[in-house]
């Protein structure tokens, strides 16, 4: 894949875009933090939201079922007791059973979002499963404070959001075509909030607009291995052949910064077919007329020459984001 | 990733494998010989700033996992203490590297640990422990006290939503069935006799499931007002019909007994948790109303801004209501069916009504209410 990327920069016009790994500028923010470092955020999108909800969903029905067998299973278990003079104490056993479920269902369908939003990663299991979290959202269109009190507010309004459009859409589905007008009116009324979300481009629901909070994705990465720490990369040398690297000026001026991250893409994915391809197409570009079986450790070595070079351009103001860059 | 990276790992030599040691034992932060001689090692400048730093960054993701997984108590004073410098650290690496690194994984894995470490830096001030108790010691007064002359407007309605169902009613009595949702066997219907509709309002302590029947009332109530509340989205209007057809209702009740002359045996079995329970319903129209009007009017700040802030003040108010409404439910479940005197019925709910007043109102503290941009 990062081959086809490198070879559509040599035929597109396409500009190099810093971020390539940012899956879509469109829902990319910048946010700065109190020390002045601007921080990407990621605006999760909508399908990842929905999957989190239907994983939420059905996490909570499971739940729900489990505590209602559980609770059957005790009242069951209890009323084997037989005792004459118990059975007001069994009924009471059995009345506090079924109080508890009634308590149990509504904290399950209120508290479970804002219980787990809470949290210190500010995302319920759905949300954790695809990788987004609650965030605040300043009125700068920056990173705010999450508050419980946001929490609480954004939740509040699923039953609008989710609840009642089902209902509405399912009754006036149900009720086949002898429908009133005014169910159809209520589904379309309501309709509007659950698709709120399409209808802003930071994918706000209505909960989210009254919190002042909204939904980004979490990313958690490792730190990739260093790549100019190898023999190759520090030397030029080959410790398979032995053969020396080193690219003169004109070899490395012909690429910039974009060519150089898919090329770094390619030395950490190491697939030998991408990299033979890519060796061969550097060696076109250059003159270049290296034997095969050694690509690893020439990609290393000019990988690690470009960046130096780039870099000491960097530092001196000096950047080339493309090899269309001049 | 971890597989690519160990086959990488088998075709680079030796070095690398002395880089591996040095990035473990930066994280453990003991011998920083190794990671030393390897700093030394690397062919870019950017590289040996990204070495000499790592142990720093690999500490501070260690510390940011372990809170997100809510392991706070297992953390060390030290590591607690390092949190917010090693952030202000890995902040500032990330600004340099912006600058003179060309190696995107690095950046991107400084922009996620960055952010990741923000949002625990910088996450709730407080936890639900600390958040109750700030709720409960003048907290939620305040937030009640915020939503202004919403309050009075809710309460406006609440009246007029009464009387228009007692005048409908009055008008013709087929109004009843339209507004009071009845089920089959029901003595209350226009026409019963006296006797049958003080059968429905005393003598009823023997009944069983009291507790099912209060748990369910409260389920059902705290729905409701949730909806009232959520309504308010709407610019309020929702909540405005909700507030009219529920009270409409009960002014069509009170017409029913009035007619038997049973005025002040029907406000005493109302009063005994209605005056929680249409307290809260009032505060749950209020907070939909002053949402409503925050959007419809925002003033000088944006639309978003102005629900945002209301959201943020009414959303304790909520939780308030639902707390009133598990008290409403006790005692319409428990006290009402106990106690089967006018007098003591009037006395509970006259009681509770005060109690509510003097601790939203009378009750104050100087604290700013919650959810406020402060």
């Amino acid at each position: 894949m990062a081959w086809f990327a490198f070879r559509r920069a040599r035929t597109g016009a396409d500009p190099a875009p810093r971020h390539q790994w940012t899956p879509s500028d469109r829902r990319l923010r910048m946010i700065l933090t109190p020390e002045g470092v601007s921080v990407p955020l990621i605006v999760a999108s909508r399908g990842a939201r929905a999957a989190a909800l239907l994983i939420d969903l059905f996490l909570i029905s499971a739940t729900m079922i489990a505590t209602t067998l559980l609770l059957i299973w005790l009242g069951a278990g209890m009323s084997t007791i037989r005792d004459a003079n118990k059975e007001s104490a069994l009924g009471r056993a059995i009345q506090a059973l079924i109080v508890l479920w009634f308590i149990a269902m509504f904290l399950f369908r209120n508290v479970w979002f804002i219980w787990f939003e809470l949290g210190p990663r500010g995302a319920t299991p759905g949300k954790r499963i695809v990788g987004i979290r609650v965030a605040g959202r300043a009125s700068d269109g920056g990173g705010g404070r999450l508050t419980t009190e946001a929490v609480i507010a954004r939740n509040l309004l699923r039953d609008i959001e989710l609840l009642l459009p089902l209902t509405f859409i399912i009754g006036a589905v149900s009720a086949g075509t002898d429908v009133e007008l005014a169910g159809w009116a209520g589904a379309l009324w309501f309709a509007i909030f659950a698709l709120f979300p399409f209808f802003n481009r930071d994918g706000l629901r209505c909960g989210d607009v009254i919190a002042g909070t909204w939904v980004v994705e979490a990313p958690r990465r490792k730190l990739a291995q260093a790549l100019s720490v190898s023999a190759a990369a520090t030397a030029g040398r080959s410790t398979t052949t032995g053969a020396q690297y080193h690219f003169a000026e004109a070899e490395l001026a012909i690429y910039g910064e974009y060519e150089l991250q898919v090329l770094e893409q390619v030395l950490r994915d190491n697939r030998p077919e991408a990299l033979a391809e890519v060796a061969a197409a550097i060696c076109r570009k250059i003159g270049w007329n290296a034997g095969s079986g050694d690509e690893r450790a020439f990609l290393d070595a000019y990988y690690t020459q470009l960046r130096a070079r780039l870099e000491s351009g960097m530092r001196f103001g000096k950047r080339k984001a493309s090899k269309f860059d001049g | 990733m971890s597989t690519t990276e160990g086959s990488s790992a088998s075709s680079l030599a030796g070095t690398l494998a002395g880089s591996l040691s040095g990035t473990v034992s930066g994280w453990f932060g003991r011998s920083r010989a190794a990671a030393v001689a390897d700093i030394e090692t690397a062919a870019l400048r950017s590289d040996r700033f990204r070495l000499a730093r790592e142990g720093d960054w690999q500490r501070l993701e260690a510390i940011v996992a372990r809170i997100e997984r809510g392991r706070l108590r297992g953390l060390s004073d030290d590591d607690l203490l390092a949190l917010p410098v090693l952030y202000r650290t890995v902040a500032s690496s990330l600004a340099i590297a912006r600058e003179t690194s060309l190696d995107q994984a690095t950046l991107a894995y400084l922009e996620a640990l960055v952010q990741r470490a923000w949002f625990v830096v910088y996450g709730p001030r407080e936890g639900l422990g600390a958040w109750v108790r700030r709720f409960f010691g003048g907290g939620w007064g305040a937030s009640v006290r915020a939503l202004g002359s919403d309050v009075l407007i809710a309460l406006a309605l609440m009246v007029a939503g009464t009387i228009a169902g007692y005048l409908l009613v009055a008008g013709n009595a087929d109004w009843y069935y339209a507004l009071v949702p009845g089920s089959d066997g029901d003595a209350r219907v226009p026409g019963a006799s006296r006797a049958a509709l003080l059968a429905t309002l005393f003598g009823q302590q023997k009944q069983e499931g009291l507790s099912i029947f209060a748990a369910y009332l409260f389920s059902n109530n705290a729905q409701v007002s949730i909806l009232a509340f959520a309504l308010g989205f709407a610019f309020g209007l929702p909540s405005i019909l909700l507030l009219v057809h529920n009270t409409a209702m009960l002014g069509a009740l009170l017409w029913l007994y009035h007619g038997q002359g049973l005025d002040l045996e029907i406000v005493g079995w109302l009063s005994v948790h209605g005056t929680t329970e249409l307290f809260a319903i009032l505060l749950a129209g209020a907070s939909g109303i002053h949402i409503g009007r925050a959007m419809a009017f925002p003033g000088d700040r944006s639309v978003l801004d102005a629900a945002a802030q209301a959201g943020r003040r009414t959303a304790q108010v909520m939780v308030g209501v639902v707390l009133m409404l598990i008290v409403a439910a006790l005692l319409e479940g428990f006290a009402r069916q106990l106690l089967d005197s006018t007098a003591s019925r009037l006395i509970v709910g006259g009681f509770m009504l005060v109690f509510w007043i003097g601790y939203f109102f009378a009750w104050r503290r100087d604290r700013l209410p919650l959810g406020e941009d402060r």
